[in-house]
């Protein structure tokens, strides 16, 4: 058993409504007890979607399960299949249907439907929901993909959107944007807007863009093993990652990329070198979300913002190698946890001076009063913006630029601080102006201070000078420096003592 | 999507009487853990935890959505595959589990273990379960148990389960003569209540109470006003402790309320001009507020989507107080005698639903194309995306909508979406 106060991703048949959501034409029966329908509310309020997501639950309750629930969930394939006429369907079961046994696949393949029906094994006390929509496009790749009669140059499908991703809606735009600048058509875009029989033509295309692996790759593989496609590993989130994407690109469809290369949309390195940005240099910062996000925005934190990263993580279990690896890279270690605690520890005790993660690390920022920014999934309804704001491709990384810089203080307002440390305006529990005015909480989260070390009233005071937004740092590293040391009390001395060492 | 079966049509005993049908189908409601949304903001030194799957921890977590931003007072205990293989002790984990959590929270005075579909489909007898670790923590923490899963609670009914679990512990009244008023309410609309009763001469105490341990007396000559209209077995309960539960519609709108508070008025003897003097004002300024929503809303045709068994009381109110046009009233369940006194308030031949078969309703709604539906939040804006206008009803649960001066705000929630469609020109 696991004590669990907010999870980071839904149980596996969330992830197969996310591909079934996402595409045309398709159908999933679920069986599952009255209430797993709250699903459906994902969808069409936090996406704001138009249209119910495609699936019919059995909604069984206690005096069925004494009945015949095999013969419920029957009747329910063969009236949905009858009310809404898919191309194909996919039937499975959520956590208590698992449970009960009845066999979803075997009781649709004996309805004989006129369709493709695929049957999904989705282990709900495993598994979770990115395995989930890996797992079902996989699946549906399988049992639709047909041998392609003549496979066309300089062609490739998008793998990987689907309903409730990330800004996956934007993030097609921006890839095909770059993909047709080097003269490559995309076939199909799989799961978004895909139809079953989009799927059954994937292999006419010269290859694959993996765009989200956590949901991509299984079935990327897949194609690359059955039918030789090869796929892109480079995930185009940042300028430099972008320009490693069209290369990668460009060497698999076996053309020359250096017409595309100068990115003269990209405004980010300007914006990162102009001198208002100096400001940025060092600032300290928390990552964590699922694998790929994260892992790109340690790379364009560190080397399109001059970052320091702190702290680095994911909830993809799946992905904790790559990601330790990078972690590595950075001189830390990857915290790969999917309990919401441990990362509000870490938060607590990093101190950063900016959070970049999901809406749980958003609830743990403000809970600590740190800045935030949101870069992956799970994220709530105003992460699904009416502009257009992808995170991907050059105009990604310019909605990343200003994403991440807005909720930091600005640059003369931080040197204003500096001066005038006792300005009434300019107090300790100050926001940034263009903020509102919101509380920030100097209090430790977790005592910092072991009970040895104990502040003298002088340094208390001499501590309250310094501004707000570094206090806690200072506080922190007065209290590691005296430890190291043995002191039993913290002097004035012992602050500027401190101060002089952790600048060197 | 199953075949839908129209079980039973009432015989009713005039025509005029409601017609109730039967339908049953897929069901487009929460299960009755969503009711730990608002119960953990009751009881304030309460905690629940529900034992169940991940998909248990992420319905409340989606249905609470972003309203808790503190750490909330609910958790799940998720099972896993090596709980249901046997590799591990159920009920030595739980104690574990449970032992972790009352160690972080140490405020916490009651817990309810919260049985899911999952546990219960695996029979994990939480009782006995409760029943262990109470020998445990007794004294510190109280520790009860019911059943919030799917399979038997529809929404609203896991507070009903959740409250049947409370009046076992209630202490004895003796022979005092009190009333208690059944259901969680708004703190604001609590206090309300409790200043009307005072005015009025009746002692009252409110089930759940705030504090876990300030928890309400009950006996023989306990009289139980019901503030909530889904809690059939709460009555029961409440029944077999040997009090009397007051006939009386519920306290939604002017009229509803005021019939509620007479009703209570009535079993305690008080005077009608006392009556009149303590509620007189109160109900002539609900009316006046409503009479301004009366003005839009006359006439306009409502269509009710089952969920929170608010929708029958709701839909009287909305007929009778703002002269709205019943086109479907849905309710999940209907409980004949808790809503004998609401059924005999509505408009003759109103078309009453007990239970759903959504496909079956959708295609009705957009037959009717009723200029308001109200519907849970899976439905809303794909009904918005037809071009109708809707109420999403869980504001109707999760807002104070009770008692005199929260009339017009109820008839507000109405109002609003109707007042928005009209003044948007994009």
């Amino acid at each position: 058993m696991q004590l669990t106060l907010w999870t980071y991703e839904g149980p596996p048949h969330i992830g197969a409504m996310r591909v079934a959501t996402g595409m045309k034409g398709l159908h999933y029966v679920l069986h599952a007890p009255q209430g797993d329908t709250y699903a459906d509310l994902l969808f069409t309020m936090i996406e704001r979607r138009g249209e119910r997501p495609p699936v019919t639950y059995t909604t069984f309750q206690a005096r069925d399960l004494g009945g015949d629930t095999a013969e419920l969930f029957k009747a329910s394939v063969a009236a949905a299949h009858e009310r809404f006429r898919p191309q194909a369907m996919i039937v499975g079961a959520s956590c208590t249907a698992e449970l009960i046994q009845d066999d979803p696949g075997g009781l649709a393949a004996a309805l004989e439907l006129p369709i493709p029906v695929i049957p999904l094994e989705l282990p709900a006390y495993q598994k979770k929901e990115n395995w989930g929509a890996a797992e079902t496009l996989y699946r549906l790749v399988r049992g639709l993909a047909k041998p392609a009669v003549q496979r066309r140059p300089k062609t490739c499908n998008i793998l990987g959107p689907t309903a409730l991703g990330f800004r996956n809606r934007d993030d097609v735009i921006e890839v095909k944007k770059l993909l047709a600048s080097l003269g490559i058509e995309v076939l199909v875009t799989a799961p978004m807007d895909a139809t079953p029989a989009d799927i059954a033509r994937l292999p006419e295309a010269d290859f694959n863009v993996s765009l989200y692996p956590e949901i991509s790759e299984p079935a990327a593989r897949y194609l690359e093993k059955t039918f030789g496609q090869k796929f892109t590993t480079v995930i185009p989130i940042g300028v430099g990652a972008t320009r490693a994407f069209i290369r990668e690109v460009a060497a698999t469809a076996g053309i020359d990329a250096a017409a595309t290369l100068p990115d003269g949309e990209a405004r980010l390195p300007w914006y990162s070198r102009s001198v208002d940005s100096t400001y940025l240099t060092g600032k300290r910062v928390f990552i964590f979300g699922d694998a790929t996000h994260a892992m790109a925005a340690a790379r364009v934190a560190r080397d399109e913002l001059a970052f320091d990263v702190v702290g680095l993580g994911t909830y993809s279990r799946e992905l904790a190698r790559p990601m330790r690896e990078l972690a590595r890279e950075f001189g830390l270690e990857a915290l790969i946890t999917d309990d919401y605690l441990e990362v509000e520890k870490s938060v607590a005790e990093l101190h950063p001076d900016l959070v970049l993660g999901s809406q749980m690390e958003r609830h743990i920022a403000k809970r600590l009063g740190v800045p935030c920014a949101v870069i992956s999934a799970p994220v709530h309804v105003q992460d699904f913006p009416a502009r257009y704001a992808p995170q991907m491709g050059f105009e990604g990384a310019n909605v990343i630029f200003d994403t991440w810089v807005h909720p930091l203080m600005m640059g003369l307002e931080e040197h204003l601080l500096h001066m005038f440390r006792d300005d009434f305006e300019f107090h300790e529990q100050a926001a940034p102006s263009h903020l509102g005015h919101r509380k920030q909480s100097d209090a430790p989260v977790a005592p910092a201070t072991p009970a040895t070390v104990s502040w003298l009233p002088d340094a208390e005071d001499e501590l309250k000078k310094i501004p707000f937004f570094v206090r806690k740092k200072a506080r922190r590293n007065t209290e590691a420096y005296a430890t190291a040391r043995g002191l039993a009390h913290i002097t004035v001395e012992t602050l500027y003592d401190a101060k002089a060492h952790f600048s060197r | 999507m199953n075949s839908p079966v129209i079980l039973r049509e009432s015989r009713g005993a005039t025509c005029d009487a409601p017609q109730v049908k039967r339908e049953r189908g897929q069901r487009e409601v929460f299960c009755g853990l969503t009711s730990i949304v608002w119960l953990h903001r009751k009881i304030q030194d309460a905690f629940f935890l529900v034992i169940g799957s991940r998909t248990c921890a992420h319905l409340i977590q989606s249905a609470a959505g972003v309203m808790i931003f503190a750490e909330p007072r609910f958790a799940t205990a998720i099972i896993e595959e090596r709980d249901l293989a046997g590799l591990a002790d159920l009920d030595n984990e739980l104690d574990r589990v449970v032992g972790r959590l009352l160690e972080r929270r140490p405020e916490i005075r009651m817990l309810f273990l919260v049985g899911s579909c999952p546990s219960e489909v695996i029979k994990l007898d939480l009782k006995r379960a409760a029943a262990r670790l109470n020998r445990e923590h007794m004294p510190n923490v109280r520790v009860l148990n019911y059943s919030g899963s799917g399979i038997e609670t529809t929404f609203t009914q896991g507070e009903d389960a959740c409250l049947t679990s409370l009046v076992a512990e209630l202490p004895d009244a003796g022979a005092q003569k009190s009333l208690l008023i059944a259901g969680s309410l708004p703190d604001a609309v609590e206090d309300q209540f409790s200043r009307i009763f005072r005015e009025l001469n009746i002692p009252c105490a409110f089930l759940p109470g705030r504090k876990s341990a300030s928890l309400p007396k009950i006996g023989a000559n306990s009289r139980v006003l019901m503030a909530q209209p889904f809690l059939g077995d709460t009555a029961r309960a409440l029944t077999d402790r040997g009090a009397q539960v007051i006939a009386a519609p519920f306290p939604f709108g002017a009229e509803g309320t005021r019939l509620w508070l007479q009703a209570a008025a009535e079993e305690f003897g008080v005077s009608s001009q006392l009556f009149e003097a303590v509620t007189g004002p109160a109900y002539r300024r609900a009316e006046a507020a409503l009479a301004h929503h009366r003005a839009r809303m006359e006439g306009k045709r409502i269509f009710f989507f089952p969920d929170s068994q608010l929708e029958v009381p709701l839909a009287r109110f909305v007929a009778r107080e703002l002269g709205m046009v019943l086109e479907e009233v849905g309710t999940p369940y209907l409980h004949a005698q808790h809503m004998a006194q609401e059924m005999a308030l509505l408009p003759a031949g109103t078309a009453l639903y007990e239970g759903q078969d959504v496909e079956r309703q959708l295609d009705r709604c957009r037959a009717l194309r009723p200029d308001i539906t109200v519907c849970g939040l899976g439905l809303a804006n794909p009904l918005e995306a037809e071009g109708l206008t809707t109420k999403w009803s869980i504001e109707l649960v999760f807002s104070p909508v009770h008692g005199f001066e929260q009339a017009a705000d109820l008839a507000g929630l109405f109002a609003r979406p109707l007042n928005r469609r009209e003044r948007l020109a994009v």
